[in-house]
This record gives C-alpha cells, sequence and structure tokens, in this order.
C-alpha cells in the first residue's frame, strides 16, 4: 500500500516536472510552471522521507535526514533571496554545482557499499561483485557529477570575478590526456583488486576534478552562459545515474529532462551569438587572433559633455536604448527606467533594443529590466529592433560593446565574426556610454566608437543617468 | 558483453524512460523565447536538484557504525538541498518581475 502510494508520488512528480518545464518556456506561465514542479519536488521528497522501504526496511537516520534539509534549506533561501538581480548567473552557477556534488557524494557512498562485498576476498575486485551496468551507473554519477561541480565553481569563480581565463598552447592536448586519465581509473577502479578499489575511486574523482576545471579554465567569460547551460544538463545527466542506481522514476525522468532540455537550450544559446558548441568549447576567445584584430590603425573618438546629451535625447523624436553589462555590474535598471520616463514625459519615445546575449546571459537584461519596472512591451529583440534603428534619433548604448560591434559583420578575422548584431550605425547620433576605452568582453577593439555619428560618454553608467537625469531636468 | 545484454533487458523500461524523456525534453522547450532563457535554465537547475532523493536514499540506508556513510551521506543532503530550494526560490525572483506588470 504504502509503496504503490509512493509510486504514485513518484509518477505525480516526474508529470510536475515535465509541465512546469513546459511553462517555464511562456513568459505568462512560467511563474506558476515554477511553483508547480517546487510542488512536485516536494511531494517526492517527503513521500520518498517517509514511504521509502528497501527490502522491507524503511529509512533510519530521521535527525540527519531534516539536519541536512534544515542547513540546506536555510543556506539556499537565504543566499537565494539575498543575491544581487546583478550576480543571478553566478548563483544559478553555483548551485548547479551543489547538484553535481551531490551526485558524486551519492556516487562515493554506493561505491563503498559495493567494495565492502568483496572486502576480504584476497584477489577479488569490484567487477566481480558488481555486474557491469551497475558500477558503470555509480561511476558515471561520479564522474560526470565532479566535472559539472568543478566546471561549474569556476565558471562562478569566473562570472564573479574571482578567477581569470588562463589558457597556454596544447591545453587541447592536456585536456584530451586528462579526460582519458579518468576513463582509465575508472577501468582500473572496477578490475582491480578490491584493496585498491578505494584508492583508484578517489583517483577517479581526483581527475574528474581536474578535469571540471581545466575545461572551463579556457573559455572566454562571454561563452560562459553556454558553458553553465552544458554544465547544467550534465548535472541533469549524473542525476538520472543516481535513477539508475536506485530504479528511482522519477530521479530518472527528472535529470534526462533536464539533461536534454540544457543540451537544446544550450544549443539554442549557441544560435543567438552563431557560434557552433564546438566552436565555444574548443576555439577558445582572446589569445593572439584578438591582440593582432586590436593592433589595426584606429582613428580618433570624439566625446560628448552630459549637457550636450541631454540636448541631443530631449530634443529628439524616437531615443533606443541598448543595455549591456555595465548597466548590470552598475546596478543602473532603476536610473535608467527614470531617464525613460523622464524623455517621455517631454513627448520623446523610448524604447529598448534587447541583444540576445546582452550581458552575461541571455535574458539577463529582460529580467534587469523587469526588475525596474520598465514595461515588457518596450522591450524589443534583436530583428524588431534592427528594422526601427533607421527611423531612430538618438541610440544610447549603455556599457554594452560586443553586441554592437560591426566587426562581427565586416571582419572576418575578429573572434566575433557572424554574429548577428544589433546595427546601431543605422540611426543618426550614437552615444555610447562606457567606463573608458577599453576593449569588452571578447577584448576586441570596436570600430563603432570611432565612426563619425558615434561620441562618447565615459563614467560608470548610473552615474551619468543620474547626472544626466538632472541636467534634463534642468533644461 | 552477456552482462551488458542482460543488464539491458532488465532496466528495459528505465531505458525506454531515457529514450522518450530526450524527446520531451527537446519538445518541451522547443519554442522558447530568448527572454525567457535565463530563468528557464534556472528552473532546469533546480529540477536537476531531484538527485536529493538519491542523498535522502543513501543516508537513511547508512548503518550507525558506518561514518563514511552518514557523513557523505549528510554532505549530500545538505548540496542537494542547496540545489532543490535555491534553485527554485531564485526562478521565482526572477519570474516575479516579469510578472508585475500586467
Amino acid at each position: 500500500m504504502e509503496l504503490s502510494l509512493l509510486t504514485l508520488i513518484y509518477l505525480i512528480g516526474s508529470v510536475t516536472f515535465i509541465i512546469g518545464l513546459k511553462m517555464l518556456s511562456n513568459p505568462a506561465t512560467a511563474r506558476n510552471g515554477n511553483i508547480l514542479a517546487a510542488v512536485g519536488m516536494t511531494l517526492a521528497i517527503a513521500g520518498t522521507i517517509f514511504l521509502y522501504e528497501d527490502e522491507g526496511k524503511k529509512l533510519g537516520n530521521y535527525p540527519w535526514i531534516f539536519g541536512g534539509l534544515l542547513i540546506g534549506g536555510i543556506i539556499g533561501t537565504v543566499a537565494a533571496k539575498k543575491v544581487k538581480m546583478t550576480a543571478m548567473p553566478e548563483m544559478v552557477s553555483m548551485f548547479n554545482g551543489m547538484g553535481g556534488a551531490c551526485a558524486a557524494l551519492i556516487s562515493a557512498v554506493e561505491f563503498d557499499h559495493l567494495l565492502k562485498a568483496s572486502a576480504g576476498i584476497p584477489m577479488a575486485s569490484a567487477g566481480d561483485f558488481a555486474p557491469f551496468g551497475h558500477y558503470l551507473t555509480i561511476i558515471a554519477g561520479a564522474i560526470i557529477g565532479s566535472v559539472s561541480f568543478a566546471g561549474s565553481m569556476i565558471a562562478w569563480g569566473k562570472l564573479s570575478g574571482k578567477v581569470k581565463d588562463i589558457s597556454f598552447s596544447g591545453q587541447h592536448i592536456v585536456n584530451l590526456v586528462v579526460l582519458l586519465a579518468v576513463l582509465a581509473a575508472a577501468v582500473f577502479t572496477y578490475s582491480i583488486d578490491s584493496a585498491y578499489g578505494h584508492m583508484f575511486f578517489y583517483v577517479t574523482l581526483g581527475l574528474s576534478l581536474l578535469y571540471g576545471v581545466l575545461f572551463v579554465m579556457p573559455i572566454g567569460g562571454a561563452d560562459m552562459p553556454v558553458v553553465i547551460s552544458l554544465l547544467n544538463s550534465f548535472t541533469g545527466v549524473a542525476a538520472a545515474c543516481g535513477g539508475f542506481l536506485y530504479d528511482n522514476k522519477v530521479m530518472l525522468t527528472g535529470g534526462i529532462l533536464v539533461g536534454a532540455a540544457g543540451t537544446l537550450l544550450t544549443i539554442l544559446m549557441c544560435k543567438a551569438m552563431n557560434r557552433s558548441l564546438k566552436n565555444v568549447l574548443i576555439g577558445s576567445f582572446g589569445g593572439g587572433s584578438a591582440a593582432a584584430g586590436a593592433k589595426k590603425e584606429q582613428g580618433a573618438y570624439k566625446e560628448i559633455t552630459l549637457s550636450d546629451t541631454a540636448v541631443v535625447m530631449s530634443y529628439a523624436n524616437k531615443v533606443m536604448i541598448v543595455p549591456g553589462y555595465g548597466l548590470a555590474v552598475a546596478q543602473a535598471q532603476h536610473a535608467c527606467h527614470e531617464l525613460e520616463k523622464l524623455l517621455e514625459s517631454k513627448g520623446v519615445e523610448v524604447k529598448y533594443a534587447i541583444h540576445p546575449v546582452a550581458g552575461r546571459m541571455p535574458g539577463h537584461m529582460n529580467v534587469l529590466l523587469a526588475e525596474a519596472d520598465v514595461s515588457y512591451d518596450k522591450l524589443l529583440e534583436m530583428e524588431q529592433a534592427n528594422e526601427e534603428f533607421a527611423t531612430t534619433d538618438v541610440v544610447l548604448v549603455l556599457g554594452a560593446n560586443d553586441v554592437v560591434n560591426p566587426a562581427a559583420k565586416t571582419d572576418s578575422s575578429s573572434p566575433i565574426y557572424g554574429m548577428p548584431i544589433l546595427d546601431v550605425e543605422l540611426a543618426k547620433n550614437v552615444i555610447v556610454n562606457k567606463r573608458s576605452m577599453k576593449p569588452g568582453y571578447a577584448g576586441i577593439e570596436n570600430d563603432l566608437f570611432f565612426q563619425p555619428k558615434t561620441s562618447m560618454l565615459f563614467g560608470d553608467a548610473k552615474k551619468v543617468l543620474q547626472d544626466l537625469i538632472a541636467e534634463i531636468k534642468n533644461l | 558483453m552477456e552482462s551488458v545484454l542482460n543488464w539491458i533487458a532488465e532496466h528495459q523500461q528505465m531505458i525506454y524512460i531515457v529514450i522518450l524523456m530526450i524527446f520531451v525534453g527537446i519538445e518541451v522547450i522547443g519554442r522558447v523565447p530568448s527572454v525567457l532563457h535565463t530563468p528557464l535554465m534556472s528552473g532546469a537547475n533546480a529540477i536537476h536538484g531531484v538527485v536529493i532523493i538519491g542523498a535522502i536514499i543513501v543516508m537513511g540506508k547508512a548503518e550507525s557504525d558506518n561514518y563514511l556513510a552518514l557523513i557523505l551521506g549528510f554532505l549530500a543532503v545538505i548540496v542537494g538541498t542547496l540545489n532543490v530550494v535555491g534553485g527554485f526560490v531564485v526562478t521565482d525572483r526572477m519570474l516575479e518581475m516579469f510578472k508585475k506588470k500586467k
């Protein structure tokens, strides 16, 4: 009775995951979809704690289980509530890493059980006591979980500026060697005398962690969202391994669902940047080629004062704002919305042009501007925006760089060549707000800044916007 | 070879689920607008936190003298919960902002 009830709960859980994910991909239903999946998850967890039986035995160690749930729950809620909207991508990466670590830890305990069965018998290996498939799910969970954990931690460090890009020549070969070593260690763990089993298992774990670090290390910051999405689907697969291990359908459905959806999402993100996944993972940004591109002769750029900007903007018919990461780090979304309202009160039409990969994550800008109450229908997607630039008087670029770099269309040697961009140069005037002339995240120069219709307005996005608002009010 | 075949035969239900779920996963998010990429990734991230169930099983089955299983299992429950709770709360916070202006 209780077991069939648990089966029903797992079934409900699986269905809520599928419907939840479906609802998450539509703006109108997204929030409820998330809540639905959370309810399904809560049911599945509660069901497991109270109803799960293995060979007639219920689960014990309730104090430990509830203690762990309580600690994780409190830390998780506080961290998720406190994180700034700008730091969201890092946070997702961090939580993803935790899931990976969880899968790896489960495998470590299960492997220990496996070895206990063969302990004391001379020359017996783990392989003599476990069918290959059983071992495979354990070790796959351990390897994928560790790679996902280490990779996510590096991605988190990179996005929060704690870890720098490091790439050296021959890195791909080193990575390949480490990956082969992981697989070799996994085979040894299976076939060697169980006295050494533990040692080889931990060697496998250690090498997997190392591989995770090496895997993410050389990938440029601009590609980090793609990597996080990929690691997200890795963790899904690691969770599914647990499903095989315990013959647990809800873990399997949830895991594989995320594995598949995550992989598709990764590809969609690559498409938005017009890059192939292979290109992202192997051809890392920066290094020699970008430096060579930057050497090109550049003309002079011209600066514009705040008061001139204020005049130009208040007498325009139509202003288009192009937000980028600079807006996010400066937390300037509220000031931006204020400027929008002020200009509209003066009869200026204001819209936002959102590049699909503006910021550090696709959709990042939408989330930020939504936080500042910017109305949904003012946000134009790239295609729409590109149609409207020709009728725009002033484009205000706020801390965006690579997404408005014309090199993506004209310079075939540029690392971002082929990426669709916002054609801001079609507008009558372009005002670019940046902190300095330093190149953007991809590390390349931007010809746009040197064009005659472009003026530079240096300074922190938030401060500049606040000053600009004051200037316009004084007009 | 034989053991692999046996394993497949034993787990055929599970393997069917895997294959079908791959298609469901792809189908379900196929038409997501790029606006929702970040929340969707975050929501999917919370869903794979279902791995917590494995952690609870490991923890609940650990014998009281098996310290390795107790400690690792306990850690697994903590990090798994972090993934689930943190994931859903962060996603909700992101989506809350989308909803406000209707």
